[in-house]
């Protein structure tokens, strides 16, 4: 009853104040939703600028954008699609789905969520504001020193890079506290962490990762905007400062980030295919902790994007080895995800395909990755586009088709309407066949030699037809998200309603209304089970469910006295916060006192913030 | 539940799942990632020891016995800061005599104020050794051990500084009755974790011979 009377009021109120509920909103839900929309926005950018460079590299010599633009497009290619795609697409999952899987009504700080939001808003608006000057960053998503320094790249280019990046650590670092905080201590009586549901323990992994990731980001981009701007010596070889340690400082960063962006889909998918499967996930406990294994192990392999900088045999040996070992716990999971298919009575819908597709086209970025990992190997295909094609199979492939199966899977319970299949079908079916045909071709021209990062090739190298097949199918791939924004807007006003529970699931958001009440819970849930909705539906084979259930006297008895429930109020304090870092940040750009105005105006703000009370008084108790 | 809802006015109603307070837990893991955010920092400096190609070095430039004295002044301020603590709860646990309630906070407050104090005074310590490394003709900007010294202690001192300015703010709210003993204990935990950061800085930067 709770949405039917919410839906309502909603579309009473003027444009105005829905818009100003927007943008005082902390509740976990419609901050989802806030990433979602924004992260799809810069999807289509980064798409963009992917199919700019695509046609370029169609027919030898392209004479479509000079090499300034190229550089700028690959970069901030790169740059979006990992910082401003990937990550805060993640995060929508996380914000709609972490409190509704462990039963809680929002995240454990609402207003730090809100603040992460529109930080992440305003550190991605800082990089993007470039463009307007013509002036967008062009040193590559990694932005190697000493290239990146005042002397080989002058002008702001750079400047909007590393400060829209420092703006936009600081929201991720905010939102992975948050939900540690959330999923350690917001979980519903009975819900012990090893019956979390498995997007739950991947969210709880990658927050970790983030947040001891970053920090080594942070210190090398201070390092990079100090030699800049105040002309400090840290990547200045005639002062003996040296290159290397911006490499180190990065990857130390960068590999664990590689599964901070596809954590969340390995957490989608083990989330999808037990449903579609209609078996409990396989090895459960396996699952978990090759996700922790892979995590400590993840900061131990960092070098081996180094490989050809001369490290040393010794060096070169161990990160190879390290890196290697990862292929143990990644294979567990890959082998449990199938398992968990093997003998189940498989419904192939939407978001199955989408999961399905993620464990092949993963499994083809996994192999080549210790192909990769082989130092004499990597020698050769350093620099080249097997290294494109690479981190396309594992982002686009591992990640992105996992994310497009969550949006299908989850979209009922967002919007409380189903997707169109038959749409969606189409879409799944182009999006796969374009990506393997864009992303497959490339491993060819780039074990032939074929550099990356360089925006034009001669003639007659033999690389005329794969360029050419690649260019196409990358529109191809184009026409697939067109589908499918066509299917989440016309769905969202014609698809079929979907109740509470459309897929016959098994975690806790399908027992509660979609689109879900603002408190989420009318009753907070006991948990006596892992998959404790599939329970509650079918028993575990001994004796029905719902008998076993009811023993539980004081579950239901402290259920009663919550059904109470008030919610904190909104506020905007969160976003002025972000607007004080953002200027801050730019102000660096334009002049110091900018700069200190900003700082200024973000101390105040987080004054205002703690100072006002988070509900009202009469609410309190 | 809101993150303020539950730290003041009912942590008892709306129970955690590991029974500890949400902003404790956040302030552990915020702490956590500083770690990472001043190891960073703390190697860069041992990783570019002894590589500046021009003067001034660390050997003509550091003043042991002066910054010894603020690493003193330092260390007693985390005493004040455990002090001040111990005034806050004993006055919350003396809820029914009003006048040791007031005895004790009184305390409480005055150990507050001696840390913000304490800790200002390391941070004048620090302004004038900068000065002073001017003056000498270290700057910023100068050499590698230029470079690495004043980033990594100005960014520990930026940290001090906002610790005192966390606990002038709690000194103030204590007046209108806002702070509660868990508030004084999460400014403890970042004032004694930016202190133990200075004692490693202190023991690699001045104690280890150059
Ligand atoms: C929409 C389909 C996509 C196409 C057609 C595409 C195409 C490309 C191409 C051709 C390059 C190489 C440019 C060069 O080296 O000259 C590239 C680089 C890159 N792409 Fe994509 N890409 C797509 C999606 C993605 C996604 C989803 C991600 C990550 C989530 C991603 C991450 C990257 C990164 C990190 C680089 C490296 C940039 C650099 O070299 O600094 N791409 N992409
Ligand atoms: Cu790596």
């Amino acid at each position: 009853m709770a949405t039917v009377t919410g839906v309502q009021t909603r579309e009473r109120v003027s444009a105005g104040a829905a818009i100003w509920s927007w943008v005082t909103t902390i509740d976990h839900k419609r901050i989802g939703v806030l990433y979602f929309v924004t992260s799809l926005i810069y999807f289509m950018v980064g798409g963009f600028e992917a199919l700019l460079i695509r046609l370029q590299l169609a027919t030898p010599d392209g004479q479509i954008l000079d090499t300034d633009t190229y550089n700028q497009l690959f970069t901030m290619h790169g740059t979006a699609m990992v910082f401003m795609v990937a990550m805060p697409m993640a995060a929508a999952f996380f914000n709609f789905l972490i409190p509704l899987m462990i039963g809680a009504r929002d995240v454990a700080f609402p207003r730090l969520n809100a603040f992460s939001y529109w930080t992440f808003l305003g550190g991605s608006l800082l990089m993007h504001s470039s463009f307007l000057f013509g002036q967008a960053p062009d040193g590559g998503w990694f932005g190697y020193a000493n290239l990146t320094s005042k002397e080989y790249t002058p002008g702001l280019s750079i400047d909007f890079w590393g400060l829209g990046l420092l703006v936009l650590g600081v929201a991720s670092v905010a939102a992975a506290l948050n939900f540690i905080i959330t999923i350690i201590n917001l979980r519903a009586p009975g819900m012990t962490l090893m019956r979390m549901p498995v997007f739950v323990w991947m969210t709880f992994v990658t927050s970790f990762l983030i947040i001891f990731a970053f920090p080594a980001i942070t210190v090398a981009l201070i390092f990079l905007e100090f030699d800049r701007l105040f002309g400090t010596n840290f990547y200045e070889v005639a002062e003996g400062g040296d290159p290397m340690l911006w490499q180190h400082l990065f990857w130390v960063f960068g590999h664990p980030e590689v599964y901070i962006l596809v954590l969340p889909g390995f957490g989608i998918a083990s989330e999808i295919l037990p449903t579609f499967s209609r078996k409990p996930i396989f090895g459960y406990s396996a699952m978990v902790f090759a996700a922790v294994a892979i995590a400590f192990l993840g900061f131990s392999v960092w070098a081996h994007h180094m490989f050809t900088t001369g490290m040393g045999t010794i060096a070169d040996a161990a990160f190879a080895g390290s890196t290697m070992l990862i292929a143990i716990p990644t294979g567990i999971k890959m082998f449990n995800w199938v398992a968990t298919c093997f003998g189940g009575r498989i419904r192939l819908t939407v978001p199955m395909l989408f999961a399905l597709g993620f464990l092949t086209t993963f499994l083809i970025g996994g192999l080549t990755g210790p192909m990769l990992a082989a130092v004499p190997l990597d020698l050769h295909f350093q620099d080249t586009y097997f290294v494109v094609g690479h981190f396309h199979y594992v982002l686009f492939g591992g990640l992105i088709l996992a994310l497009m199966g969550g949006v299908y899977y989850w979209y009922p319970k967002i919007t409380g309407r189903m997707m169109s299949e038959k749409i969606g079908k189409w879409h799944f079916w182009l999006m796969f066949t374009f990506m393997n045909l864009t992303f497959f071709p490339m491993h060819f021209v780039g074990v032939d030699g074929m550099p990356r990062r360089v925006g034009t090739y001669a003639a007659g190298m033999g690389w005329d037809f794969w360029n050419m097949l690649i260019s196409i199918s990358a529109f191809g791939i184009a026409l697939s998200v067109l589908v499918f924004l066509h299917n989440l807007v016309v769905s969202y006003k014609k698809g079929k309603p979907a109740g509470n529970d459309p897929w016959d699931a098994r975690t806790l958001e399908w027992a509660i209304p979609s689109p879900p009440p603002e408190h989420n819970f009318d009753e907070i849930p006991h948990i006596t089970h892992r998959d404790q909705v599939w329970y509650d539906k079918y028993g575990d084979g001994h004796g029905s469910a719902a008998e076993l259930r009811k023993t539980d006297a004081d579950a239901d008895e402290q259920a009663d006295e919550e059904h109470d429930v008030h919610m904190p109020n909104p506020s905007y304090w969160p976003l002025v916060v972000s607007a004080g870092l953002t200027i801050a940040a730019a102000g660096l750009m334009i002049h110091i006192a900018v700069a200190v105005f900003g700082v200024l105006w973000t101390v105040g703000a987080v004054y205002a913030w703690s100072l006002e009370p988070a509900s009202t008084p009469s609410e309190e108790h | 539940m809101s993150d303020a809802a539950i730290a003041h006015e009912a942590p008892e109603e709306h129970p955690t799942s590991t029974g500890l307070n949400h902003r404790k837990i956040l302030m552990w893991a915020f702490l956590g990632s500083e770690c990472i955010f001043f190891g960073s920092l703390i190697t860069t400096y041992l990783v570019y020891r002894g590589k500046s190609v021009v003067g001034p070095y660390p050997s003509e430039i550091l003043n042991i016995p002066l910054t010894s004295v603020s690493t003193f002044v330092l260390l007693m301020s985390s005493l004040a800061m455990v002090l001040a603590l111990a005034g806050f709860e004993r006055a919350a646990g003396a809820a029914g005599d009003v006048e040791r309630q007031q005895q004790e906070l009184k305390k409480g407050r005055f150990w507050l104020l001696m840390t913000a104090v304490l800790g200002t005074g390391f941070l004048g310590f620090q302004a004038y050794e900068f000065i002073e490394f001017v003056h000498h003709g270290l700057g910023l900007t100068t050499n590698l051990f230029g470079t690495t010294f004043f980033v990594l202690t100005g960014f520990h001192g930026t940290h001090v500084g906002v610790g005192v300015l966390w606990l002038v703010s709690l000194l103030v709210l204590s007046y209108f009755g806002k702070v509660k003993p868990l508030d004084v204990e999460l400014g403890g935990l970042y004032w004694h974790f930016v202190d133990i950061v200075w004692i490693i800085i202190f023991t690699l930067i001045y104690l280890i011979p150059h």
